[in-house]
Order: structure tokens, then C-alpha cells, then sequence
């Protein structure tokens, strides 16, 4: 009885916070509910035995991402209210397009009587429950053996994400001068000093310093 | 009342097209529109998660962890994008993404 009326309480709240999500004219705003809805379905995780993943969502969705958004939506200083303009007129036909969705999503679950099937090849079973083994251990058992290939990809494409977005956000400033630790370990007697003949009675310019800076 | 995987597919359907309804209300937003597709991958992880609970595997969770992955690394490039879109434009608003008369 408790765990329905937890499901009924994150689920409600889950599908609340994202209707705010969507309809709701400060971003800041949004992203806050986000991060509510993101809290909820964690719940609803647990509720499904997925630990690992409610605690996931948790630290990496909302400490992360959500946190990440919240910082680029303070950073820009956006007009929002300017966008929300014709927020009437796309809504008649994205009630439509999501009214047409979600009528078919329900009418597959409905029809089909969507429920545990008993003769699937299970690939990885859950581990029974009082087997000792945790959620968390289970699902490193077959995410480092199964699946260490799929492991190294995501950790690629996060590593692909991660440069990306650090080439696209870097601003090289040209007019900056800055310590070049290459050239200035580089220098040596040979190109550090130079021995100039002066003749009796004359004199010489020097040419000009060549730092490394001066040449870019 | 015991709480069944058909009630979970309902909360997930009603996320994913609170997702769609997003996308098409704010469509001036690039902001709300990456929180709309963050909102339609988490009804996409509740799905698995739940198929993965009722059906007793764990590879749903295994799923669910890449997609957490991939959703993570897009919507940082994503604001990446958009901070550099800002930086040079000093807008964020879809309709003046046009540069490159696609």
C-alpha cells in the first residue's frame, strides 16, 4: 500500500514538474522544475529497485546537467519575454501533435495489456532479492564483463562531448601576451646571445630582439 | 492496489509528450527546447527501467545508464553551441539560426 501511494505521489509530481517545465516564462524557473521532475523520477527508480540509477540521476542529472543549464541561462542575458512571443499560436498545433501521441501511446499500452513477460529471454536476470547482491554490484557485474565495450564507447563519446565543448567555448585572445615555456627552455647560448663585431670609430644598431612573442 | 508496469508506461507517455507539446509551445526557445528533450529521454529511461523491473533483466539498466550518457554529453555540447551562437550573434532565438539558408 505504501509503495502505491509513494508511486502515486512521484508520479504525479513528476508529470506536474514538467508541465512547468514547458509552461512556465522564466527558464530559470524551468530548469528548477526540471531538476524537480529529474528528483521524482528518481524516486520512482527506487520504487523499481534501480538504485544506482535513482542515485545517478541524482548526482549526475542534478548536480550536473541541471546545474550546467542553470549556469548558461544566468550567463545569457537573454530577452525572454520576447520569445515567449507566439506561445498561443504554436500551441493549437502542438496540442495536437502531442494530443495525437500520447492517445496512441495509451491505446498500445491498453491494447496490449502491457505486463511482465514470463517466456522472454532474460540476457541478465536481476539478482533474487535476498541473494545479498545490491543493485549496484549486479549491474558492474555485467556493465565491466557484458558490456565493457558499450563502457569504453560512452566514456568516448564523453570524452568526444567534453573536448567539444571545451574547443567551441575556448576564446584565443590575440592580443594577450603570454609565457611560451617551449621557446623560453629552447633558448640557448647559440640563439640567446649574439657576438657582433663593432668596427674601430663606428657604431652598430642592434637588430631587434627576437622573443618568441614579438613573433607571433 | 498493486502498482503494475502499465502504470509506469502511463507516467512515461505523459512525460514524453509533455517533451513533444515543449518543443512545439517554446519554439522560439533554444533553452526550453533542450529541456523538452531532456524531459522526453528521462521518459525514455523511466521505460526502461520499468520493462527492466517487471521483466526481472538488467539490461534495461544498462541501457538506460548509455542513454543517461549520451543525453549528458549532447546537452553539454548543445550549451556549448548555444553560448558560442550568443557570443557571436547576440541571440538565442530559433528564427535567427538561419546562416546557412538550409
Amino acid at each position: 500500500m505504501a509503495s502505491a501511494l509513494f508511486f502515486y505521489v512521484f508520479a504525479v509530481l513528476a508529470v506536474a514538474a514538467g508541465a512547468t517545465v514547458i509552461l512556465t516564462r522564466n527558464p530559470v524557473h524551468a530548469v528548477l522544475f526540471l531538476i524537480l521532475a529529474f528528483f521524482n523520477a528518481a524516486g520512482l527508480f527506487v520504487l523499481l529497485d534501480a538504485e544506482f540509477l535513482a542515485m545517478l540521476l541524482v548526482i549526475v542529472y542534478v548536480g550536473a546537467v541541471a546545474v550546467l543549464f542553470l549556469f548558461v541561462v544566468m550567463m545569457l542575458d537573454v530577452d525572454f519575454a520576447e520569445l515567449k512571443a507566439g506561445f498561443i499560436k504554436n500551441a493549437g498545433v502542438g496540442a495536437l501533435v502531442g494530443g495525437i501521441v500520447l492517445a496512441e501511446i495509451l491505446a498500445l499500452v491498453g491494447y496490449r495489456g502491457l505486463t511482465a513477460a514470463s517466456s522472454l529471454n532474460v540476457a541478465a536476470p536481476v539478482p533474487a532479492a535476498g541473494s545479498g547482491i545490491t543493485n549496484t554490484q549486479a549491474l558492474g557485474e555485467i556493465l565491466y564483463t557484458k558490456y565493457v565495450y558499450f563502457f569504453q564507447g560512452a566514456g568516448l563519446i564523453l570524452l568526444v562531448a567534453m573536448i567539444g565543448a571545451i574547443v567551441l567555448t575556448l576564446k584565443h585572445r590575440t592580443a594577450v601576451k603570454r609565457q611560451s615555456i617551449g621557446a623560453q627552455v629552447a633558448r640557448g647560448p647559440k640563439t640567446g646571445m649574439e657576438v657582433l663585431k663593432v668596427p674601430s670609430g663606428g657604431s652598430i644598431v642592434p637588430p631587434a630582439a627576437k622573443h618568441p612573442e614579438a613573433a607571433e | 492496489m498493486t502498482i503494475g508496469l502499465g502504470h509506469y508506461l502511463v507516467v512515461a507517455a505523459c512525460l514524453f509528450t509533455l517533451g513533444i507539446f515543449g518543443i512545439f509551445l517554446n519554439r522560439k526557445n533554444v533553452i526550453v527546447i533542450l529541456l523538452s528533450i531532456e524531459l522526453m529521454l528521462l521518459a525514455v529511461n523511466i521505460n526502461l527501467v520499468a520493462f527492466s523491473h517487471f521483466n526481472g533483466d538488467l539490461v534495461g539498466q544498462v541501457f538506460a545508464l548509455f542513454v543517461l550518457t549520451v543525453a549528458a554529453a549532447e546537452s553539454a555540447i548543445g550549451l556549448a553551441i548555444m553560448v558560442v551562437y550568443f557570443r557571436n550573434r547576440g541571440s538565442i532565438a530559433v528564427e535567427d539560426i538561419n546562416m546557412m539558408k538550409g
